[in-house]
């Protein structure tokens, strides 16, 4: 359950208009069902009392939007970022991505968000209501009676392991600024590290063959921002719709987690819209845990102009071979 | 009569232009003998080399996969080795995490005047690949004759 309340933005956003600082809002929309939420764009305050929804199934991140945004309106845009997605801000930021005087951004807290498809598998189809209690979520369906789910059950996998409740970039504040959490997040690299080399391969092999190559984890990353992508290329023969071989799924989960590594802030976002639950997110980690034994700890995004890890170097790096246990 | 007694690996070696790439022609014009499976493909630095070269090398077929650049500090780009050794620890590091053979993949160091380590490197590094057999786990099927 979060702490603020859709009005509290509303409020927020009605002061804003009224004064003048922005003349469009970046929020969240309804889909057809409530926990459905989708990114949208509000240029009136009727406009948000209508459609604005504030809640547990907020999830984007509005980072990359703000790269479309920006460009097109000389004037600023209210922008609400959660803590995670105000690290995406700052590595946008420092790849000038955008333009920061063009964006009013206002940090809001976050107690995590839910995941529908875990609260599908838990209570069924047929839901005609979620509400979110103190301390457990209550599902009404067609069906069943209703159903009292635990937080922990039904969260998104990032919000499980969250690792900042502390926004690093934002205008203004609503709500209390939290602390970076010294969270469990690389738990399940480590896991699969300890596997034997069959094991790995064998995990592997069955999650990532699992792979449509939609690209929705390419097009949401707040990282991937390429105007022109290597996936895209025609001549490339790596932008098939379909994948038609086991070399071509490993290919592009190593080469999409590759060209973000050192740039990803570990949002999450990859995992969360991969309609096949492939889990990108410890693909994304393994680069970001490397780098951090590697190169010292680095956390893209927490400090605007920070050099990433891969376009710098040190006299005395560690040889690829020591990289994987074998001393050259 | 069993395969792998004539299995003989695909190596394909990229090397910096600067460096390795006369390293290997150093050891041609000493009659320094190293596998003759062993493809170079010459970059113009180590650095050049994206991680899709390399397992587009796997995919065509390849083997085992070696990179050959300047020692770290003689560049002839200043730093571009130094970008490729963080590239390649972390793609390394990864193909690994993924279950593919670490001994598969390989950097190595060979100046202009090293003809002697280069055909060592080449001889070590087949006979270790060879010793693995095939590649299968990242093999492309499509590219199998």
């Amino acid at each position: 359950m979060q702490k603020i309340t859709r009005s509290d933005l509303i409020n927020k956003a009605k002061e804003l208009f009224a004064n003048g600082t922005v003349n469009r809002v970046l929020g969240w929309k309804a889909g057809e069902f409530a926990y459905d939420v989708t990114p949208a764009v509000f240029n009136s305050i009727e406009d948000m009392e209508k459609n604005f929804v504030f809640g547990d199934f907020c999830n984007a991140n509005f980072s990359k939007y703000l790269i479309a945004e920006t460009g097109k309106s000389a004037e600023k845009v209210l922008v609400f970022l959660k803590p995670c997605d105000t690290y995406s801000f700052n590595q946008l930021l420092t790849e000038h991505r955008f333009a920061r005087e063009k964006v009013y951004a206002v940090g809001i807290p976050c107690e995590g968000m839910l995941d529908i498809g875990k609260i599908k598998n838990l209570a069924g189809d047929g839901i005609l209501e979620i509400i979110s209690g103190e301390n457990a979520v209550t599902v009404k369906t067609l069906y069943d009676d209703d159903k009292t789910l635990n937080y922990a059950d039904i969260m998104v996998e990032r919000c499980l392991s969250c690792k900042s409740k502390k926004h690093v970039a934002y205008d203004e504040l609503i709500g209390e600024e939290g602390d970076v959490i010294d969270s469990n997040r690389f738990d399940e690299v480590e896991r699969i590290e300890k596997m034997t080399s069959d094991e790995r391969f064998a995990f592997w092999q069955s999650q990532l063959s699992k792979c449509i190559r939609c690209n929705a984890c390419r097009d949401i990353c707040p990282a991937c921002t390429c105007e022109k992508c290597v996936f895209d290329n025609p001549k490339s023969s790596v932008n098939n719709k379909a994948i038609s071989d086991s070399f071509e799924e490993k290919m592009f989960h190593i080469i999409r987690a590759f060209h973000v590594a050192g740039r990803c802030t570990d949002c999450g976002e990859c995992s969360r819209v991969c309609p096949q639950g492939i889990p990108l997110h410890l693909l994304n980690r393994k680069f970001i845990k490397d780098i951090n034994s590697f190169y010292g700890d680095y956390q893209a995004g927490e400090e605007e102009g920070s050099r990433a890890p891969l376009i710098n170097y040190t006299f005395d790096d560690l040889e690829p071979g020591e990289a994987v246990g074998r001393g050259e | 009569m069993s395969m792998n007694k004539e299995f003989k690996p695909n190596i394909v070696a990229f090397c910096c232009n600067w460096c390795s790439y006369a390293g290997a022609d150093l050891a041609g014009s000493n009659r320094l003998a190293y596998p003759d499976n062993v493809k170079i493909i010459r970059v113009p630095c180590s650095c050049r080399v994206n991680p899709m070269f390399i397992l587009r090398a796997f995919q065509r077929g390849a083997d085992g996969v070696i990179l050959c650049g300047c020692h770290p500090g003689d560049c002839h780009y200043t730093s571009g080795n130094y970008f490729t050794r963080r590239r390649m620890a972390l793609l390394f590091s990864m193909l690994e995490y993924l279950g593919i053979e670490k001994e598969r993949t390989r950097v190595e160091w060979v100046s202009a005047a090293e003809g002697a380590k280069f055909a060592a490197t080449m001889n070590e590094f087949t006979e270790t690949v060879a010793a693995l057999g095939e590649n299968k786990r990242l093999e492309d099927l499509r590219c199998k004759r």
